[in-house]
């Protein structure tokens, strides 16, 4: 088991984001799906501390999450925001400081490969990027750490159909070459479908239920 | 440098003629300033006389310990002005405090350690007095910049975060451009010094009769003072203050 999480509880100001959670999230592909504002984006965060819980415990892999170091966690756990955010500079560069973050080697092409953009991409500046091909230098940026976990928060919220199917696709293909496991949020029941094995489904910050998908997302 | 001039209180009250001009050109445009010119002119008037009669018994007494308090003081006012600008900025007092400490210490203790200065109230109060009211305007400008950029880019810096960069780190390009704000009015009306204006000092000296390049000497002295108070007060104020942002587990604190 990937993480294990016991009545875990976050408000953000007077409202009750998540109220008390527990679900156990596998190896393998789960998909986090609700209607927006039901949680999905905070669990995802405190996956990779980005926040803590108010209440209640999250461990991953038998070990309590406050136990990790967080810089190590969020290396082994990466995480890809919903709207694209790169630093300032090249797609090479944006690499580069991830994977030396993580102390790995990298392989740009291989990372730009399997995020579906060609050896054309290195030396282009960021900011002169379309959002969706942002979003995939986000996701090999995130793959230069050679994380065992990708956090993925609507990885395609901000696309259209054609780029929508093409990450989708790009995501399929990742679990094919990688030994990744991949949590993806999704308010789209059909994209958790077509994306990964079993779910947790989030309403109003409360689990309505988790397990396999067919019983998750009955 | 042992010239004097002699100001009645008559002349002061005459310069009162352009507050004057102020508040009616004010008056007469709309800008509904009269209130705040009136109230910086008192003020002024007030803070100045005080400070006046506060410096004579100083010099007079000519002791170190009384000069080291009323910089002291100096700071503290300094940061607690400069903190109302920087409210962007959680604990932003602490921060601002020690960096203009740090700064007034190290200024005045390199001009007095490299000579340039003797070690008596007569040049510490008015140099620190300069080196602290420079080193808060850089400070406040920075940590101002610095909490606008922070909640700008919240998003940016929590995806930094989310590969497991450090906070100073994932915070690092908004201290660098915190820090450029900072420090660059100084920096351009330095450049700028003798060609499109004449600095306090320098026109301080002229006025009370002294030779044209021993004022110019020493607006040198001072304004290569303030260059290097202001970088210390605004390196160490964002240095200190950008933790404040962050929890000790590395995450960007919900300020809401």
């Amino acid at each position: 088991m990937l993480f294990e999480l016991r009545d875990v509880s976050l408000s953000r100001g007077d409202r009750l984001v998540l109220d008390s959670v527990s679900a156990e999230i596998h190896e393998g592909a789960t998909a986090i799906v609700g209607p927006s504002g039901s949680g999905k984006s905070t669990l995802l965060r405190l996956l990779n501390r980005l926040a803590d819980p108010d209440a209640g415990t999250i461990s991953y892999q038998g070990r309590a999450l406050v136990d990790h170091d967080p810089l190590k966690l969020r290396r082994e756990v990466s995480l890809v925001p919903q709207l694209p955010s790169l630093l300032e500079g090249t797609v090479a560069s944006n690499l580069a400081y991830a994977a030396d973050l993580a102390g790995q080697r990298l392989d740009a092409s291989r990372c730009l490969h399997l995020a579906g953009l060609d050896d054309g991409f290195p030396e282009r500046d960021v900011s002169k990027l379309s959002v969706g091909e942002q979003q995939r230098v986000m996701l090999a940026r995130a793959l230069a750490q050679q994380p065992r976990v990708l956090l993925l928060d609507e990885p395609t919220s901000a696309l259209d159909h054609d780029a929508r199917d093409a990450i989708e696709a790009t995501l399929a293909g990742l679990r094919g070459e990688l030994e990744l496991s991949l949590i993806v949020v999704s308010h789209d029941p059909e994209q958790a479908r077509r994306l990964a094995d079993r779910a947790v489904r989030l309403k109003r910050g409360r689990v309505a239920a988790w397990g396999p998908l067919a019983e998750a997302l009955a | 440098m042992t010239t004097s001039i002699d100001v009645s209180l008559g002349q002061v009250v005459a310069s009162l003629a352009l507050v004057a001009l102020a508040v009616a050109i004010s008056f007469w445009r709309r800008t509904d300033l009269e209130g705040d010119i009136a109230v910086a002119a008192a003020r002024s008037f007030v803070q100045l006389t005080a400070i006046g009669y506060a410096i004579k018994l100083i010099f007079e007494a000519d002791t170190f310990w009384l000069v080291l308090t009323l910089l002291s003081v100096m700071v503290l006012f300094g940061a607690f002005t400069a903190r109302s600008r920087a409210n962007k900025v959680p604990g932003a007092f602490w921060p601002l405090l020690i960096g203009l400490a740090i700064a007034a210490a190290s200024t005045l203790g390199l001009v007095v350690a490299l000579g340039i200065f003797e070690p008596t109230p007569r040049y510490l109060v008015p140099v620190g007095g300069m080196v602290i009211g420079n080193a808060m305007t850089a400070s406040a400008v920075a940590l101002n910049r610095l909490g606008d950029e922070v909640a700008d880019s919240r998003a940016g810096i929590e995806a930094t975060l989310a590969l497991g960069a450090t906070a100073r780190e994932a915070v690092a390009p908004f201290v660098r451009r915190a820090l450029r704000s900072g420090t660059i009015a100084l920096i351009d009306s330095t450049k700028t010094t003798g060609l499109i204006f004449f600095p306090g000092t320098m026109v301080g000296m002229l006025l009370a009769g002294a030779e044209p390049t021993d004022a110019v000497r020493l607006q040198l002295i001072l304004l290569y003072a303030l260059l290097g108070s202001t970088a210390i007060a605004a390196l160490v104020a964002t240095g200190l203050a950008y933790r404040n942002f962050f929890t000790p587990a590395q995450q960007l604190r919900d300020l809401h």
